[in-house]
C-alpha cells in the first residue's frame, strides 16, 4: 500500500472518529487523532488479522493500551472491514456495544479491554509470552499515550518485556503532549523518553507519528531487533486533521457542537479530496 | 485425621500434582515463592513459571494477557497485594473481560501473625466479591484446598482463592460423602438449634465449639462454606429454616465477607437471627498467630458464645 493511500484511509478513520464523538456527545477525539496514522499502518500494512476470524489465534494482536482513544480504532478497525462503519456512528449509545472504551467481549477485532490507563501494556507483554511459550510467530503491538506512561504500571512492564527478551512486542507512545491538565511537561516531566526506555532495556526508535515512510520503517527495524522489545517514540500532533483541535488541550476530551462539527468534516474532507486528487 | 498442613502448603503441593494432568495452566508469583508455595512448582515446571518481580499489578495484566491467549494462569501474591494493592487491575483486566486467571491471595487474615497489620490482609473477601463474575473460594484445610485446585482447572472465569499460613487440622477428609464443588457448601455436621455458617481456617473452630455446645444439649450445624460467591443459598435456605438462628465465623473483617454475604440472602429470603463474628472493623497486631487470633476473638470459644446468643434470640 502506497504511503498515499494509507493517508487516505486514516484520514477517512479521522472522519469516522470524528463523527462518532460528535454523535455520542462524548468521547476523546484529540489523542484519537494523533494516533490515528500509527493505528492505521499497523492494520493496513503491518498486522496479520483476519476480519472473517477475529479470534484466529495465529493472529498479530493489538492492545491500545491508552484506551480512551477507541473512536480512532474503532474507525480503523470498521474500515479494515471487522464491522460495518455504520456500527461506529454509534459509540457511546445505550444499546450499542461501542463501549466509551475499547471491549473485547463485545467488539470485532479488539484483542485485549482497555481503558484503565498503564493495564493494556501489561496484557500485551502477556500476550507475547504466550507467544514465545507457544513458539509462534505472531507479533503484538501495544499503543500508549505520553500521559499514561506516568503510570508506574507501565514501568512494571517494561522491566518484564525486557526479562523476558519479547522481540515480539512492539510498543508505540503517542507523543502528543499534552494531558488532561496541561501539557506533559507540566503536569508531570516524563522527558528524556529514549533515554528512560533504553535504560529500561528496550530498543528505542523516535520517528514522525504522522510520517507513514517512518512509521514503517520503525516496524521493519523492530521486526528486525532480535533480543529485546522495541518502543516506538512517535513524536505527534494532538487532534491532527481539525484545524482548531489541533495542539489544544482543550479537545482532549471534550466533544464538538454542530458548528465545531461541521467545520471538522470541512478539514477532513478537504484532506480526503486532496488525497483522492479531485 | 491427617496431618495438620497450610492450605498454601497443600495449594503449592496440588499444582505440582495436576502440572501434567492439566499441561495448559502457569503460574506466576511476585517474589513470594517460598511463602505463597509456588516454589516447588517452580523448580519442577520452570518453562511453566515465571516470576514477575514485586509488581503485582503488572503481574494482573500480564496474567490477562496470557488467558487471551488461551492459557490458565494462577497469579500469586499475598491477599493484601493480589486483592488490594492490585484490586483494579484484578477488576478491569481480569474480572471486566472474564479471563480464566485465578488470583490466589495467599497469607489471607490474621494468623499473618508477626508481620502485623500491613501484611494482614482481613478485607480481600470483601473486595473481591464485589466484582461482577467473580468466583471466591476460601478452602478450610489441605483436602479441600486439593480439590478446590483441580475444580477451578475445570472452571471458567475468573476465580479469587485464598490461602492461609497456619498449618491446620484436615477436617473433611474424615466426613461422609465429602467432595468439593464450586457453589456448594458443604454440612460438615448436622444440627437442629443454631447453624454456624464457616470459612477458611475457622471451620475447625465451629466444629469445636459444636462439640463444646453438645455437652450443653446445644445441636449445632456447621456448614463449611469454602465458596463465598457464588453463594450456596440453597444449603443456607434449609439451615434458616430448620435451625432458626444463624453464626457465621470468618478470619475477616465482619464488613462485607462472609457474614454480610449470609445476611444480605438470609435477610430477604427467610429473616433468621445471624450473628457475624470475625474481625471487628479494627486493624490486626503483630505477635503469634495463635496470640493475635485469641486478642482477636477468633476462637472456638467465641463462636460457641455467639451460638449461645443466637439461640437465645430465637425466643
Amino acid at each position: 500500500m502506497t504511503t498515499k493511500e494509507l493517508a487516505l484511509i486514516a484520514a477517512k478513520a479521522r472522519k469516522l472518529c470524528v463523527e462518532a464523538v460528535f454523535n455520542a456527545a462524548s468521547g476523546h477525539p484529540g489523542g484519537a487523532l494523533s494516533s490515528a496514522d500509527i493505528m492505521t499502518t499497523l492494520y493496513f500494512e503491518r498486522m496479520r488479522v483476519d476480519t472473517e476470524n477475529p479470534r484466529w489465534e495465529d493472529r498479530d494482536r493489538f492492545v491500545l493500551s491508552k484506551g480512551h482513544s477507541s473512536p480512532g480504532l474503532y474507525g480503523v478497525l470498521a474500515l479494515r472491514g471487522f464491522f460495518p462503519e455504520e456500527d461506529v456512528k454509534t459509540f457511546r449509545k445505550i444499546d450499542s456495544d461501542m463501549s466509551g472504551h475499547a471491549e473485547m467481549r463485545k467488539i470485532r477485532g479488539i484483542d485485549m479491554s482497555t481503558g484503565s490507563l498503564g493495564q493494556g501494556i501489561s496484557a500485551a507483554v502477556g500476550m507475547a509470552m504466550a507467544g514465545k511459550l507457544d513458539k509462534k510467530d505472531y507479533r503484538v503491538y501495544a499503543l500508549l499515550g505520553d500521559g499514561e506512561i506516568e503510570e508506574g504500571q507501565v514501568w512494571e512492564a517494561m522491566m518484564a518485556g525486557a526479562k523476558y527478551k519479547l522481540d515480539n512486542l512492539c510498543a508505540f507512545v503517542d507523543v502528543n503532549g499534552l494531558q488532561i491538565d496541561g501539557p506533559t511537561s507540566v503536569v508531570m516531566p516524563s522527558e528524556p523518553l529514549d533515554m528512560k526506555f533504553e535504560a529500561f532495556g528496550w530498543n528505542v526508535i523516535k520517528i514522525d507519528g504522522h510520517n507513514f515512510d517512518e512509521i514503517i520503517s520503525a516496524l521493519d527495524a523492530a521486526e528486525n531487533c532480535k533480543g529485546k522489545p522495541t518502543m516506538i517514540l512517535a513524536k505527534t500532533t494532538k487532534g491532527k486533521g481539525v484545524s482548531f483541535m489541533e495542539n489544544s488541550v482543550a479537545w482532549h476530551g471534550k466533544a464538538p457542537n454542530a458548528e465545531e462539527y461541521e467545520i471538522a468534516v470541512k478539514d477532513l474532507d478537504k484532506i480526503i479530496s486532496e488525497l483522492e486528487g479531485k | 485425621m491427617a496431618d495438620k498442613i497450610a492450605t498454601r502448603e497443600a495449594y503449592g503441593k496440588a499444582l505440582v500434582a495436576l502440572a501434567e494432568k492439566y499441561p495448559n495452566f502457569l503460574v506466576l508469583d511476585a517474589d513470594l515463592a517460598e511463602a505463597t508455595k509456588t516454589v516447588g512448582f517452580s523448580k519442577a515446571y520452570p518453562d511453566r513459571f515465571f516470576d514477575m518481580g514485586i509488581a503485582e499489578a503488572n503481574m494482573m495484566g500480564v496474567s490477562a494477557g496470557l488467558a487471551t491467549c488461551g492459557k490458565k494462569v494462577f497469579a500469586n501474591s499475598f491477599a493484601m497485594f493480589a486483592a488490594g494493592r492490585a484490586f483494579e487491575q484484578v477488576r478491569n483486566s481480569i474480572a471486566y473481560p472474564k479471563l480464566n486467571v485465578t488470583v490466589v491471595g495467599s497469607h489471607g487474615g490474621l494468623s499473618v501473625g508477626e508481620d502485623g497489620a500491613t501484611h494482614q490482609c482481613c478485607e480481600d473477601i470483601a473486595l473481591m466479591r464485589t466484582l461482577p463474575g467473580m468466583t471466591v473460594i476460601v478452602p478450610c484445610d489441605g483436602n479441600e484446598m486439593t480439590q478446590a485446585v483441580e475444580a477451578i482447572l475445570n472452571h471458567d472465569g475468573p476465580v479469587y482463592l485464598r490461602l492461609g499460613r497456619l498449618a491446620i487440622d484436615v477436617v473433611t477428609d474424615s466426613v461422609d460423602g465429602y467432595k468439593f464443588e464450586i457453589g456448594k457448601g458443604a454440612q460438615l455436621r448436622d444440627g437442629s438449634d443454631v447453624t454456624v455458617v464457616a470459612t477458611g481456617m475457622m471451620v475447625q473452630m465451629a466444629i469445636e465449639a459444636a462439640e463444646k455446645l453438645a455437652k450443653e444439649n446445644i445441636s449445632v450445624r456447621v456448614i463449611d462454606m469454602h465458596t463465598i460467591k457464588p453463594l450456596d443459598t440453597e444449603i443456607l435456605l434449609k439451615a434458616a429454616k430448620e435451625t432458626g438462628a444463624i453464626v457465621t465465623t470468618e478470619e475477616h473483617t465482619v464488613v462485607g465477607g462472609l457474614g454480610a454475604a449470609v445476611c444480605e440472602y438470609i435477610s430477604g429470603a427467610c429473616p433468621v437471627p445471624v450473628i457475624r463474628h470475625g474481625v471487628n472493623d479494627e486493624f490486626g497486631r503483630s505477635g503469634k498467630a495463635q496470640l493475635v487470633l485469641e486478642k482477636y476473638g477468633l476462637t472456638a470459644d467465641a463462636i460457641a458464645e455467639n451460638c449461645r446468643k443466637a439461640v437465645a434470640m430465637k425466643k
